[in-house]
């Protein structure tokens, strides 16, 4: 017969447990909340403000007409200009714009003519998401900007075919396949959740286990446990990359054309970064399911605001702040620099740094707190 | 002075954890080659002087030596010569019984290492089962295992945490016989227990309460230096004289072993005064008898019985 007595006995225990357990308990109330808060705040997949850069060769009211109706339209924001086409595939490269617009020489005195000169929008489509909102306002601009400024003499111009065009190149991913966009920062992610959530589990379950008192009990230093318990995940890295640059090629299509040297520096960087981390986490953790709980809950952030998933430039400021302390965040713009940008080793320092500088603060704190435990 | 060699000789070893004193200014002397056991209850301290003493743990307070090694400054040539077997199995339970020898051989760096992990195995009995993972060991094989491991690199000093918890009665016998053959080898054995079949085979034991050694000394003394009189009672409806021994004044404690009582105080003539009331009833047999070991342990425990409760609420 059921019993109330029982079933309410095992009820009551289930939530005096739940609550002893504050690492589950604090995943079971935090995961929701910072979910709900990512996917509000954070997330915009439809981003503005986009740094733009001008390369004017000429000047006159429809430049300004145009420029302007950009500007207002909030999705490009003017960071600066630029003098040469090398000034501004490097800016790309980088990302430190997403846009640069190029006014040709004789712009205004062709569109008068009826000679239709184009204006050149160069988008870094390596993210489509990112670029084509932007891109898609383009149309409306222009003929807004057409109709302000082509009045009077120059009416007979604004009829159509209008007196000129934007053609926009979609650089490093001209067909705006989302593959070639999530493909090489799917390596940021993949080998962020396997070597931070294996280092810590396999870190812990020595402790769990009871098995890491009998070894420190022998005359073993705690850098050879520490490096022998390490190194076969940095292989697994190896071995994942490895895989994953075989099916980026041949399943996906996703081109490399940067540096292979700047990549495996890079990535080399990253393992080391993300099993840091691992370290840091088991120092935390009393028990594998809370090694497993932990590393989940440093995971959501770095899917959602890495730029992996959604638009990094979408994000309000102190979501990217946020992302910004992120190592994938940072990994993820190094491979596609170099895989779709033909990026080298100059191109992704920047990156480099902010991962060892995050590196730095992360071994910092994982050594303070493994020498609290070991005592 | 003619006094023997010691292995382990500490002072005034203390512990804190948060603000707990774990080990209270403890004192200890082995003697080489003894059998020296560590008597008290749970959460009396019994595992960290144990870890101090390895080196697994660093004292906030206290000093002493380990085999001729300082335990505050040369944890690491301690480690080299002691074998420490911990309370819970810690051999990995996913390797195989050679793997695990192996292991904890290139730990020690051996240099005859396969040639000790055969020998280990055929010892254990266990040469045709070596590829068995250690997992799938019974509780006893577990033991037997866990000792051939830490005395893999023939330690001078093996210190044992509550080594036969939980393993039957056969094959703790079988453990202490193999204790007795490495400690007429030479081999100085610290073992701490909740056995008083086992304290009894020590050669001297010491007993921690709150952290402090309560009392030290060889088994035998023992009962002497506590000074308990003790009467042997039984006869007809224990129970109830059980019940009434317990409330009489004079009496210390009272002690069951199957149909028999054993009446103990430390107050001989008061307790002598409540034996002969009861003698005049003519309803038991009472027989003096002389205090031993489980009497006197009993007794300490009595008196410690408040520091478990204590600890276990905070636990």
């Amino acid at each position: 017969m059921f019993s109330l007595a029982r079933f309410g006995a095992v009820l009551f225990k289930e939530f005096v447990q739940m609550r002893r357990d504050r690492v589950t308990f604090g995943m079971m109330i935090g995961i929701p909340i910072m979910q709900l808060l990512l996917f509000g705040f954070a997330i915009n997949s439809d981003p503005k403000n986009l740094p733009t850069l001008v390369e004017m060769a000429d000047t006159g009211p429809v430049t300004r007409a145009v420029l302007k109706g950009m500007e207002t339209s909030d999705y490009f924001k003017f960071v600066g200009t630029v003098t040469s086409k090398q000034e501004s595939d490097r800016a790309l490269r980088e990302g430190s714009a997403s846009f640069v617009v190029v006014i040709p020489a004789n712009f205004e005195r062709d569109a008068a003519r009826g000679l239709r000169p184009d204006i050149l929008l160069s988008a870094d489509a390596s993210d489509p998401a990112a670029a084509s909102g932007a891109v898609s306002a383009m149309t409306g601009i222009v003929q807004v900007a057409i109709n302000e400024t082509l009045t009077g003499p120059l009416q007979f111009a604004a009829r159509a075919p209008p007196p000129f065009s934007v053609s926009i190149h979609r650089q490093y991913n001209p067909e705006g396949k989302t593959a070639t966009n999530i493909v090489p920062g799917l390596l940021a992610i993949i080998l962020s959740m396997t070597m931070v959530m294996i280092t810590a589990v396999a870190i812990v379950r020595e402790t769990e286990k009871g098995t890491m008192e009998a070894l420190i009990a022998t005359p073993v230093r705690p850098m050879e446990v520490m490096l022998g318990k390490i190194i076969p995940y940095v292989f697994v890295g190896y071995v994942q990359t490895f895989v994953f640059l075989v099916a980026a090629r041949f399943l996906f299509d996703v081109p490399f054309t940067g540096s292979f040297l700047a990549f495996f520096v890079g990535f080399n960087l990253y393992i080391v970064v993300n099993l840091a981390l691992g370290f840091l986490i088991s120092t935390l953790s009393k028990s594998q399911m809370q090694a497993m709980q932990i590393s989940f809950f440093t995971l959501l952030p770095t899917i959602l605001l890495s730029g992996f998933m959604f638009p990094f430039a979408g994000m309000p400021g102190w979501a990217q702040a946020i992302g910004s302390a992120i190592p994938a965040t940072h990994f993820l713009r190094l491979t596609r620099k170099v895989m779709l940008k033909a990026g080298s080793l100059p191109d992704i320092t920047g990156d480099m740094s902010a991962i060892a500088f995050i590196m730095f603060v992360i071994v910092a704190v994982a050594l303070m707190r493994y020498r609290q435990t070991l005592d | 002075m003619n006094a023997p060699e010691m292995a382990i000789s500490v002072r005034g070893l203390t512990k804190v954890f948060g603000d707990r004193k774990v080990v209270d200014d403890f004192d200890m002397e082995v003697p080489k080659g003894a059998i020296y056991g560590f008597l008290g209850p749970n959460g009396s301290g019994k595992t960290t002087t144990i870890r101090m003493m390895c080196g697994l743990l660093t004292p906030n307070g206290g000093q002493g030596q380990c085999l001729g090694y300082d335990i505050l400054t040369e944890s690491r040539r301690i480690k080299e010569h002691v074998g420490y077997m911990t309370q819970k199995f810690s051999l990995y339970e996913d390797l195989t019984i050679r793997e695990n020898l192996d292991f904890i051989g290139r730990m020690y760096r051996m240099k005859d290492r396969r040639k000790k992990v055969d020998q280990a195995l055929l010892d254990l009995g266990l040469a045709d089962r070596a590829k068995q993972l250690a997992g799938t060991l019974s509780g006893g094989w577990k033991q037997r295992l866990a000792l051939a491991a830490c005395m893999l690199h023939s330690p001078q000093l093996l210190l044992l945490d509550e080594p036969t918890a939980g393993v039957d009665p056969k094959a703790r016998r079988d453990f202490w016989d193999e204790i007795r053959r490495l400690s007429a080898r030479g081999v100085t054995v610290l073992v701490s227990t909740h056995y008083m079949d086992e304290a009894v085979q020590c050669d001297a034991l010491a007993y921690i309460a709150y952290g402090k050694k309560l009392i030290s000394g060889p088994a035998a003394e023992i009962p002497k230096m506590i000074g308990l009189s003790t009467w042997r009672v039984d006869g007809p409806d224990i129970n109830a004289l059980e019940a009434e021994l317990r409330t009489t004044p004079g009496v210390g404690q009272v002690a069951r072993f199957g149909a028999v009582l054993h009446v103990s105080g430390t107050d001989a003539a008061a307790l002598d005064r409540a034996v002969s009331a009861q003698k005049k009833r003519e309803t038991h047999n009472w027989k003096r008898k002389e205090a031993g070991l489980e009497e006197a342990f009993i007794y300490l425990m009595a008196g410690a019985s408040d520091n478990f409760t204590e600890f276990a609420g905070k636990a």
